[in-house]
């Protein structure tokens, strides 16, 4: 029996030559990204969840409902669940209000109880001035958009998006993100996000899955697999971790935001007022270096007092290092990305206190709130 | 103008008709068969289905003349309503007409279903329609000109069939006798006035309809985009 708010799926099976074995559990409320290289088996896995597509062996549950085990294979239709493809897939003989309403009357007529209503829907993803059109006419940006409404009208228990900014440009991609943050903040349903994006996952998920080979190869939550210099997302050149924070001042004066973290405060050339917001804040591992005292004289903002907490040598010549903020180093865990021979020099080990010299720290995506106070 | 002109044109619109609704009704779940099974035999029904398009009218009328008459199965099929036979029947005609214009009619719908594709009846299956909802309310409608061009040319071709109805409709007026055999007739008896007046509507009917179904196509594809 599958734990309630708990996502557990497992698929085996061959997807042409390649073996597929993938297996993982998530919280069923939030995002959770399931990254990998392409081919990794993402798509095999999402197609599997909607019951698209079979392998010999199968198991899904969401919450106490079981979809799929030895003797039970529901079909696509009977699952409650939306669907985005990485194309907007459309139906092109219907206009976009006839689009949205094929999955919520059929729905309807299921008899789910429909806690996502059709208004709501149009405001959230703004999709009113196009309600009459054809899809044919609209660019792929919006049309995504009207994808993504769909698939929210059919009321589902859990929201699946297959790379859905994968076919757009980048500034179709800057018009969805703040919508997808919306989606997140607004609705109370759990996200199955699939990507080779990182710097899509680290702005709106908060769960990670990470996988290599049709397999799972590392599962938890965002900011502790971020923060482990083992994995393969530590060595990409944009390597860096991705944390909540909330604001605590503000210096008009200079324009300067100050934000918590756990274990430390971070200064933002910014304004995010009111206090309290809520933020996610971005710090690469390039971007930080370290020291054995505070540097005087130095033109840095954040020099965050930390503990090395491992570290993880990269390439030839580089080490990747972890650091715990606070004192004690039980706070939030950043990463430095240093030389081998800072390391040597300065003596570093797990363990030692540490000065983080932050360069730069940037603010991921606004919550969706944010831009609708 | 004479009845006798007027004949042969409603028996051939009533055929054709007939012909057309028969083939779409059947055609339909073929044409859907041959377009998404996984079936590795299905390319020799495809190829049963196109044979009229290479075999001799005269070829297909004969076997189709043994297989309607007294001791084929379209005796047997007669003798259910005290009929002997079905060859030199309209009945008869209509079978012969939904066989030798099955390839046209197939093979667009068949070629409409499968430029559907799989993704839009992966997304209706998303939002909860079952099958038969996803084939009705999604690929239907999205293989519409594949219908418009199945119907247009399974008539046309029905009305422009002239062999396999002389092998087994003969020339039996009100029952088989249909236009492309009156013409030939009147050729033969040396009525050049009558055959001008019906061969001519002919040219006139078949412009209209190529140039209708283009039309009708190049409108569609843009209202798609």
């Amino acid at each position: 029996m599958n734990a309630p708010g708990q996502i557990s799926a497992r698929f085996r099976g061959r997807r042409g030559n390649f073996p597929v074995d993938l297996e993982f559990r998530a919280p069923a409320r939030g995002v959770t990204a399931l990254f990998g290289p392409s081919g990794c088996g993402k798509t095999t896995l999402l197609r599997c969840i909607a019951g698209l597509q079979r392998l010999e062996e199968g198991y899904f549950a969401l919450g106490g409902a079981v979809w799929q085990d030895g003797r039970r294979f529901l079909p696509p239709h009977k699952r409650p669940v939306g669907y985005v493809f990485q194309e907007a897939s459309l139906f092109s003989h219907l206009s976009v209000r006839r689009n949205l309403q094929y999955g919520q009357r059929r729905a309807a007529k299921g008899g789910a109880d429909q806690p996502i209503r059709f208004d709501d829907v149009i405001d959230l993803l703004g999709l009113a001035p196009m309600m009459e059109r054809a899809p044919a006419t609209l660019s792929g940006g919006e049309r995504q958009r009207v994808a993504m409404g769909r698939a929210l009208l059919s009321n589902p228990g859990v929201l699946l998006m297959d790379e859905p900014l994968a076919a757009l440009d980048q500034f179709s991609k800057n018009e969805i993100l703040p919508y997808l943050a919306r989606i997140r903040d607004r609705l109370p349903l759990p996200i199955l996000y699939v990507s080779h994006d990182i710097t899509e996952v680290e702005r709106l998920a908060d769960h990670l899955i990470l996988l290599r080979a049709g397999r799972v190869s590392a599962a938890g939550p965002l900011e502790v697999l971020q923060a482990d210099p083992t994995l393969a997302i530590a060595r990409l050149p944009q390597a860096g971790v991705a944390l909540p924070a909330r604001t605590i001042g503000y210096d008009p004066a200079y324009g300067l935001t100050t934000l918590a973290v756990a274990g430390g405060e971070i200064i933002l050339a910014n304004d995010l007022q009111p206090a309290g917001a809520e933020h996610r804040i971005r710090i690469a591992a390039a971007d930080v270096s370290l020291s054995r005292q505070p540097v005087p004289g130095s033109t840095i903002l954040n020099v965050l007092p930390g503990r090395i907490m491992g570290a993880e040598p990269q390439e030839e010549f580089m080490m990747l290092v972890v650091i715990g903020l606070g004192e004690d180093g039980a706070g939030a865990r950043i990463m430095a990305r240093i030389t081998r021979r800072s390391w040597d020099h300065l003596q570093l080990a797990p363990g030692q206190p540490v000065f983080a010299q932050v360069k730069s720290v940037s603010l991921t995506l606004p919550t969706g709130g944010a831009d609708t106070a | 103008m004479p009845a006798e002109i007027w004949g042969p044109v409603f028996l051939t619109l009533r055929l054709a008709t007939l012909s057309t609704v028969i083939l779409l009704v059947l055609g339909t779940p073929l044409a859907w068969w041959l377009a998404r099974a996984q079936a590795r035999w299905k390319e020799a029904v495809a190829t049963l289905v196109a044979l009229p398009l290479v075999l001799p009218p005269t070829v297909l009328g004969f076997y189709l003349l043994i297989g309607l008459g007294p001791s084929g199965p379209g005796g047997w099929l007669a003798g259910l309503w005290g009929g002997r036979s079905l060859a030199f029947t309209f009945e008869g005609l209509v079978i012969g007409s939904v066989l030798y214009s099955m390839p046209f009619v197939v093979q667009p719908l068949r070629n409409a279903f499968e430029a559907v594709g799989d993704r839009p009846l992966e997304v209706a299956a998303t939002l909860r329609a079952a099958p038969l909802d996803r084939f009705l309310t999604v690929a239907l409608p999205l293989a519409r000109p594949g219908f418009l061009t199945g119907a247009v040319l399974g008539f046309a071709h029905t009305v422009g069939e002239f062999g396999v109805v002389l092998m087994i409709g003969g020339n039996i007026p009100g029952e088989t006798r249909v236009l492309s055999v009156a013409i030939y007739d009147y050729v033969e008896t040396l009525q050049w006035p009558r055959a001008h007046l019906l061969a001519g509507g002919m040219l006139v009917f078949s412009f209209v309809v190529i140039l209708g179904m283009t039309l009708l196509e190049k409108r569609i594809g843009r209202a798609r985009g």
